[in-house]
């Protein structure tokens, strides 16, 4: 029970610095928004609507990207992470109270995003949105241990779209695989194993990477 | 030495020796460089994620280096297969790349997992920290590898020769036999240059241990 306490007050934490500083969540909205808009210019005239599906989720991914770079900023600045780190609690619950967080914000800008794709590009049907709920999870997960490690380096804004992108590969196959094909079930069933393997791996890694 | 002669011995058996495909011809002949090479570099990821898991367990210094060298040796050998199969694939496919293939898509896949895992070590500053973080990037590698071999297989299109099925190789005596000798070369030259590099990795820190200690 405490640990789930833990979890709670650690999510709790984030989402009110988060709100209080008002510069994440606002960016990723307008961020998904505005490339929503590129896209639609970059797509020729009579471009095949599955290809709409894929801009969606390069979107997406990039959201996360933009909101994952972020994620141990305030940690990072006022030295929060090592005093996190030598309180008595075990160490993968800043890990899952960060990821849930992370989880807040990429939902909230999806909440902007899905609608206006369906409105300025093509239809989502009930296993699209299922795919998408499934791959944020994995995005989230795998994100927030990166995060933590990119943000130990020199260069952490540089560092870790090149530490997810390679990891989110399968995401995205499984992503836009629920919302085009007919058989959607076998792309869900993906999505779970990848969030089933790599949540368990990060959650049983997350304490050598914060720790000295 | 070995590791030369064995090579050398591969390369006429699969030059000369091994018979000419019926349907591929001579085009054929790189498969007994192409794919031991990506063999071995699987394995050098496999083995730089063993070491990396070992490290995390143990928490000994030196798996650290051994994890890195091993897979700084997978690289090298992913980057000479993706050549090697890029020059197959135009010559027998007629075109550069392919991303209807299933191997392709998957080995880039990794060839670029591990390029970030250059990044990330180079960046951090050394130390414990660094070891253990490159070590858990490592192990992300080795889960990497079926997950994304499923998802390509979603995507798939089946244009690659498939050789090894379940009814066992497909092809003759002689040709697997000079395959399984060109693959124990690429082996042991893998594992020689992974001593090289060690070697020269761990006098490096010693002599750089020593000159601190000097002054």
């Amino acid at each position: 029970m405490t640990y789930l306490a833990d979890v709670a007050a650690l999510t709790r934490k984030d989402l009110r610095v988060a709100l209080r500083a008002r510069d994440t969540l606002p960016a990723m909205l307008l961020f998904v928004f505005s490339t929503l808009v590129v896209f639609h210019f970059a797509s020729p005239d009579g471009a095949d609507e599955s290809a709409a599906y894929g801009l969606l989720w390069v979107a997406i991914v990039f959201t996360a990207l933009l909101g994952l770079a972020r994620a141990w900023v305030p940690e990072q600045e006022h030295g929060v992470l090592d005093a996190l780190v030598l309180t008595p609690t075990d160490r993968s619950a800043i890990w899952l109270g960060k990821t849930l967080a992370t989880l807040a914000f990429l939902a909230a800008a999806q909440a902007v995003a899905l609608p206006a794709f369906v409105l300025f590009f093509a239809p989502l049907d009930l296993t699209a949105l299922a795919g998408v709920l499934l791959a944020d999870l994995g995005i989230c997960a795998v994100g927030s241990l990166l995060a933590a490690m990119a943000a130990a380096g020199r260069a952490r804004e540089l560092l870790l779209p090149l530490l997810f992108l390679p990891l989110s590969i399968p995401l995205v196959v499984g992503g836009v695989g629920a919302a085009i094909s007919a058989d959607g079930g076998r792309y869900l069933l993906l999505l779970v194993l990848y969030d089933a393997v790599f949540a368990v791996l990060s959650w049983a890694s997350f304490e050598y990477v914060v720790t000295e | 030495m070995l590791a030369a002669g064995l090579f050398g011995l591969g390369l006429t058996l699969s030059f000369f020796v091994a018979p000419e495909a019926a349907v591929e011809g001579v085009r054929q002949r790189i498969f007994y460089i192409h794919v031991p090479i990506a063999l071995t570099s699987y394995f050098c990821f496999g083995l730089g994620a063993w070491k990396a898991l070992m490290l995390l367990w143990r928490g000994d210094d030196r798996y650290d280096l051994e994890s890195y060298v091993a897979i700084h040796q997978g690289t090298i050998f992913g980057l000479l297969t993706l050549a090697t199969g890029s020059i197959w694939a135009k010559t027998s496919w007629g075109v550069w790349w392919s991303w209807d293939s299933d191997q392709l898509v998957l080995f880039l896949t990794l060839f670029l997992f591990y390029c970030a895992y250059f990044m990330l070590r180079f960046s951090l500053e050394e130390g414990a920290r660094r070891a253990r973080s490159s070590a858990v990037y490592a192990l992300f590698g080795v889960a990497l590898i079926p997950v994304s071999f499923l998802a390509i297989r979603l995507a798939e299109d089946l244009v690659h020769p498939t050789t090894f099925t379940r009814d066992g190789p497909q092809m003759t005596a002689t040709m697997f036999t000079a395959f399984c000798v060109m693959w124990a070369a690429v082996t042991l030259l893998a594992y020689v240059l992974y001593r090289v590099e060690l070697a020269g990795k761990r006098l490096d820190r010693d002599l750089r241990e020593l000159r601190e200690a000097l002054q």
